[in-house]
């Protein structure tokens, strides 16, 4: 089966400083990593392919030294990788993100499975997976925390929601993003990483993708940050006085009027 | 200091300290404490390829030489010297392979060993032979379909986890060592058992065994070279192995002075971390000097086995003397430096310098190695006289 896993380059450390004048992530000086987890779609889109045959394509959309985090996929065992670059690309939100690495699947036909992390450790969103899978309309799963099977032309996962586990089956081609629940990202192995240097990884744009302008980078966002900063955290205690059944009482009073119950 | 090491040499020096910091780091108390073998972090160095690292290209190896072994070594050494033995000791079971075996041979046993599925082991020591290996018993009688061995070896690093053995035995017994064989033994071969595994002071997760040969019959096609070249064949790979001990100890005394120089920053006595005292800075300083110079030395002893000099006795002794000496001493240091903590089993150090102990003792004492050295010397004084 031909799989395609999306990843995405973000800085190593979660001490980020954000430029309090276009809001967004200042990058100099801090050594870019894989989001950590993409390596979780990386590590299934290549069991799948040691599993059922057939060929992991990474992909990401980023400046040219984005590269490296191909080439990093690569040695972990993926069989192709393309960078998605060009000055147009850039100041892209999710929904233009979403377009661009869509348009990339497309030219990546045939493609059975599409694997994306469940979000990355920067943005946050985890909007990008869904998106992609609204554009290409395909069937879309997020969460997963098994693949249980695939035969067929189906895919049966197991999904994490809030208070357990969902079973689903879909058709294929699909989109799912994967949760870190669902295997332990094994290390580089030498033979990978010799294979991941000189492995060729073309480099396509607006050009090669055949897209509009308008619809990529800051151009296609219909979003833009405005600020960004840390949530305040509201702490309110209130020590319920009386004996038991004055003190239960009230309690539910109050869980009822807040809605709670 | 910048050892010049190729790019490829880098990236396997990275790749061994990210498996042993992520992956051997986690269980290497636990390792010590039940004295179990290594299983999974040796899995995991099978596949990043590892074992390749010392198997030549043709075999499916790396094709790599001493120095990219003992920089393997080094790294999973800083983190666990019983793990580092475990891996080691399969380069060790079939270097004498890679140096005489026929090509047939290597095809044979190599590929296994490469993708790290097989463990290989080398057996020479036995209760009369430690320093005195000439004195081995164990005999191989040649017979219809092969050789029969009889004997006991001992303290084999592997015993009984290797599926491979590189034997040296009497092919010859009127001849002593000048009748010693190298013979492949394969696990499971009927006649070939395993005694009483060893409790140990250090390295304990590593397995140390008795090898029992009652009447093994073994296929002709496993003698290694020459019959009665066995000793030679032997001595020649101590020669070439003896740098990976040294590497060995400078990444023990390595973890051991970044452990020491991590609580001395910490902890806190009169009022100010002991870091700041001259006393613990002049001992971590000396433990620095001399882990550096034994790395230097350790290096360059290693580069000199690779570069195909003909009698490298001298220098792979001096390595292994110097770099195991500073092991001993650094982990001793370190313990000092800890104190009260150092002491304890929760606390790194201690299994550090139970760990250095046996670096002294094995392939050859330091006590031999000087003796060989000393041998050199006078050879030399004798030549230019």
């Amino acid at each position: 089966m031909n799989i395609v896993v999306c990843l995405k380059q973000v800085p190593g450390t979660t001490e980020v400083k954000i430029d309090p004048q276009t809001n967004t992530l200042i990058r100099q000086g801090i050594e870019n990593i894989i989001n950590p987890f993409d390596t979780y779609a990386i590590e299934e889109g290549v069991r799948l392919r040691e599993k059922h045959g057939g060929k992991v394509t990474v992909i990401t959309m980023g400046p040219p030294q984005a590269e490296a985090a191909l080439r990093e996929a690569v040695s972990l065992g993926a069989d192709a990788a393309v960078l998605l670059s060009d000055r147009a690309f850039a100041g892209a939100d999710t929904w233009a993100t979403a377009y661009t690495l869509s348009r990339a699947v497309a030219k990546l036909q045939p493609c059975d499975l599409i694997i994306c992390g469940r979000q990355t450790i920067d943005g946050d969103t985890g909007q990008v997976g869904p998106e992609m899978a609204e554009m290409l309309q395909l069937p879309f799963i997020a969460y997963v925390s098994r693949i249980e099977e695939i035969a067929d032309g189906k895919l049966r996962v197991r999904r994490m929601v809030e208070e357990g586990h969902e079973v689903m089956e879909t058709t294929l081609p699909a989109v799912i993003t994967v949760s870190k629940e669902i295997n332990v990202p094994r290390l580089p192995s030498l033979r990978g990483i010799m294979k991941s240097k000189s492995a060729a990884i073309p480099v396509w744009g607006v050009r090669e993708l055949e897209v509009d302008e308008k619809m990529v980078g800051l151009a296609g966002s219909s979003t833009q940050v405005i600020k960004v900063f840390f949530p305040q955290r509201v702490h309110q205690a209130e020590m319920l006085e009386g004996d038991l059944d004055t003190r239960v009482d009230t309690l539910i009073d109050r869980l009822r009027s807040a809605r709670v119950c | 200091m910048d050892y010049f090491l190729t790019e490829e040499q880098k990236t396997i020096k990275g790749l061994a300290r990210k498996i042993a910091e992520e992956r051997v780091l986690p269980v290497r108390a636990e390792l010590d404490e039940k004295e179990e073998f290594p299983w999974a972090p040796l899995k995991e160095l099978a596949d990043a390829d590892m074992f390749r690292v010392f198997v030549p290209e043709e075999y499916e190896g790396l094709g790599g030489g001493c120095l990219e072994l003992c920089l393997v070594v080094e790294e999973l050494s800083r983190v666990c010297s019983a793990v580092a033995v475990s891996y080691a000791a399969s380069a060790l079971g079939c270097m004498t392979l890679g140096e005489y075996g026929t090509d047939e041979q290597k095809r044979r046993w190599f590929p296994d060993i490469a993708s790290g599925k097989k463990l290989a082991a080398f057996a020479i020591t036995e209760s009369t032979a430690g320093s005195d290996a000439g004195n081995i018993k164990t005999t191989a009688e040649k017979v219809a379909g092969g050789y029969l061995l009889n004997g006991t070896k001992q303290f084999i690093t592997n015993g009984g986890e290797a599926a491979l053995y590189t034997v040296i035995c009497l092919t010859d017994k009127t001849r002593g060592a000048r009748g010693a064989s190298a013979i492949m033994v394969e696990k499971d071969t009927p006649g070939f058992t395993f005694g009483k595994k060893e409790k140990k002071m250090g390295i304990r997760a590593s397995a140390t065994r008795e090898l029992v040969f009652r009447n093994c019959l073994v296929p002709e096609g496993n003698l290694l070279g020459k019959p009665g070249l066995g000793f030679i064949q032997a001595m020649r790979l101590f020669d070439r192995s003896r740098p990976g001990i040294g590497s060995q100890a400078v990444g023990l005394a390595q973890g051991a002075l970044e452990a020491a120089v991590d609580y001395a920053e910490q902890r806190v006595q009169f009022g100010q971390p002991i870091i700041s005292m001259p006393v613990v800075q002049h001992m971590l300083a000396d433990m620095a000097i001399l882990v550096e110079a034994s790395r230097a030395l350790v290096y360059a002893a290693a580069r000199y086995v690779d570069s195909g000099a003909r009698n490298v006795t001298e220098e792979s002794a001096a390595a292994k003397v110097f770099a195991s000496d500073t092991a001993m001493k650094v982990t001793t240091d370190a313990v000092q430096i800890c104190g009260g903590t150092g002491y304890m089993r929760d606390f790194p150090v201690e299994k550090m310098m139970r760990d250095a102990k046996i670096l002294q003792i094995y392939e050859g004492t330091n006590q031999i190695l000087r003796n060989a050295i000393a041998v050199n010397l006078r050879k030399r004084k004798a030549r230019t006289a």
